[in-house]
């Protein structure tokens, strides 16, 4: 499936003769170097040190021995790290399926004439380019039990005081709640270039033929914006795997570890209990993790791809 | 569809306000939060203490901001911030900018998945092998750790939408400064470089915001002097009092300028998220 090309939608595309690409070839390398040794010493290199440390036992402060696999044997029968692999994934599922349902809501109606859009849209995409670490601080007062304005809106329409991130049992929706209020503009923002893209001859064509509104929407722009639907869900799928800032300035993993996700186990491991090869271990475990699921969804986006070009 | 025009043009008024209505019920969590984020920031205790809420104080209690600035190291973290932001999104584009440009015109394609595996990494696996690199170089006690941590932040979101811009600046013109004998440099900073300059302001822009709003690398490498904005304001939480006035105050501070950019730019922003968004697929 090419996106590419929906980006570049007033100019012209670019067409290189593959005749002359040959020659001047070697002369854009320059452009690339620079950029390319930093790639290497920031990302691959402290990779290649991580896999190295996985097979180590080493604190800090103390010396360092080969283990050899001894750090991933480890991780299986550590209930902590697998409990922490089953809240991050409902926590990932949540945090894709809300988001993604709000956000094309959105879509649709910020892809109506209105007035004020460019303000109003500026106000909605305020949430995900704030300081997260600023914004957890402020849900953190909305959240408290007694003084907390959330539990006051609740008693206006009838419901009875929450414990929101204070209680095992809602710690993990009132975060998820947090995460959606603050990325639904993403998936918005997604689907309203696709919403963009499309063409308008089939909704015309569709109107005439006596299709009303839900009917358009259900046949035409959702199978239509599939794609666009299947790149917010693996962008948010992996910033939701990721997801730190909030759950540790808001809760730390608590209360106890009802909201440890792997990346908050990874951070007390590595930098609490100072357990370098073991931390580096779930590193790379949960890396592993992040890119199986990602190779997973584009596999359904290449199979929903092929199916949609088949009924064309 | 043979109504009477009068009663189309009401259909049409009532289509319109219900639009602006959904549209204002949605955006409405994130004005009120940030509203009642200012609200915060701007009372006593008491009136923080206060049940019901009060959403307007009557007394405005612009003492939470003096607090915040008067705090002995409030400036210097602020200054931090700017050191690291700024040299993180400078270093980023001199590097990337070309880098975009290459890759554009290479069509290397494989490239860009290097990039998006750097998405997919969580922060803390960099930080692990960081952490104890600038401990065996004695860096620890300086800002260039974070300075060289945070280009894993900028750099790929540079490279990421340059290429963007780069695939449709058109070849032509450069093919027409190379005949008349310019190297590919000459033609890359004087030809190309100035039609893709939106997209050097939308990268730049899009750097500074995920760079400063950065947490997790200070966390870990920040030491007491070399704390960002982020950081100080979540020590702040952890170990000051729990007022929550000069809180919300010094909360709203740290994420200003960030705010201030996106209402500012907001065109721009959206372009460039959306362009690697959709790209990123």
């Amino acid at each position: 499936m090419n996106l590419t090309a929906t980006t570049a939608a007033t100019v012209p595309p670019v067409t290189i003769r593959s005749g002359k690409t040959k020659a001047p070839g070697r002369s854009f390398w320059p452009f690339v170097i620079p950029a390319l040794l930093v790639v290497v010493a920031v990302i691959l290199v402290p990779w290649a040190f991580t896999l190295w440390m996985s097979v180590s036992e080493w604190k800090i402060g103390e010396t360092h021995h080969f283990v050899g696999f001894a750090n991933y044997w480890r991780l299986i029968s550590d209930d902590r790290f697998i409990q922490s692999i089953w809240r991050t994934l409902v926590y990932t599922v949540l945090s894709v399926v809300a988001p993604l349902i709000l956000g094309t809501i959105a879509a649709l109606l910020f892809n109506r004439k209105l007035p004020f859009r460019g303000l109003l849209r500026g106000i909605f995409v305020m949430p995900m380019m704030a300081t997260p670490v600023a914004i957890a601080l402020v849900w953190t007062m909305m959240f408290h039990p007694q003084l907390g304005v959330l539990n006051y809106l609740l008693s206006l329409v009838g419901i009875g005081p929450q414990d929101w991130v204070y209680s095992p049992g809602t710690v993990i929706a009132s975060l998820v709640m947090v995460e959606t209020w603050q990325w639904t503009p993403l998936v918005m923002l997604i689907v309203l270039g696709g919403l963009a893209s499309l063409p308008v001859d089939p909704f015309e064509s569709a109107q005439i033929d006596g299709a009303n509104a839900w009917q358009r929407l259900r046949y035409l722009t959702l199978p239509m914006i599939t794609p666009f639907l299947l790149v917010a869900v693996t962008i948010r799928m992996i910033d939701a795997l990721k997801s730190f800032d909030i759950i540790y300035a808001i809760t730390q993993g608590g209360p106890g570890t009802a909201s440890e996700t792997i990346n908050l186990y990874l951070y007390s491991v590595a930098f609490s209990y100072s357990e370098i090869g073991y931390g580096s271990a779930i590193a790379v475990v949960f890396f592993g993790l992040i890119v199986l699921l990602s190779i997973l969804l584009l596999y359904l986006r290449q199979r929903s791809a092929r199916i949609m070009g088949d009924v064309k | 569809m043979s109504r009477p025009p009068l009663q189309k043009a009401a259909f049409r008024l009532l289509d319109h306000l219900g639009t602006l209505l959904c549209v204002v019920l949605v955006v409405s969590p994130a004005l009120l939060f940030f509203l009642w984020m200012l609200s915060l920031s701007l009372k006593y205790e008491i009136d923080n203490g206060a049940y019901p809420p009060i959403f307007i104080p009557d007394h405005i209690a612009w003492k939470n901001y003096t607090a915040v600035f008067a705090s002995n190291h409030f400036l210097l973290y602020f200054w931090n911030s700017v050191i690291v932001t700024g040299a993180a999104t400078l270093l980023a584009l001199l590097v990337g900018v070309p880098a975009g440009y290459g890759i554009a015109r290479l069509k290397a394609n494989n490239s860009a998945m290097v990039i998006m595996i750097a998405r997919m990494t969580p922060g803390l696996s960099y930080l692990i092998p960081m952490f104890l690199m600038f401990q065996w170089l004695g860096l620890l006690g300086t800002l260039v750790p974070q300075i060289i941590i945070h280009l894993v932040v900028t750099v790929p979101i540079v490279i990421w939408i340059m290429i963007g811009y780069f695939e449709t600046t058109p070849i032509e013109l450069e093919e027409a400064a190379m005949l008349d004998g310019a190297s590919r440099w000459q033609t890359f900073l004087r030809v190309t470089l100035p039609i893709a300059r939106p997209g050097v302001v939308v990268s730049f822009i899009l750097a500074v915001i995920f760079s400063w709003n950065n947490f997790v690398f200070g966390v870990v490498l920040a030491g007491r002097e070399t704390r960002t904005l982020p950081v100080a304001v979540y020590n702040m939480l952890s170990f000051e009092q729990v007022s929550w006035g000069p809180l919300a105050a010094a909360a709203l501070v740290v994420t200003f300028p960030v705010l201030v950019l996106t209402v500012l730019a907001q065109r721009q922003i959206v372009a460039g998220l959306t362009a690697g968004a959709v790209k990123g697929g």
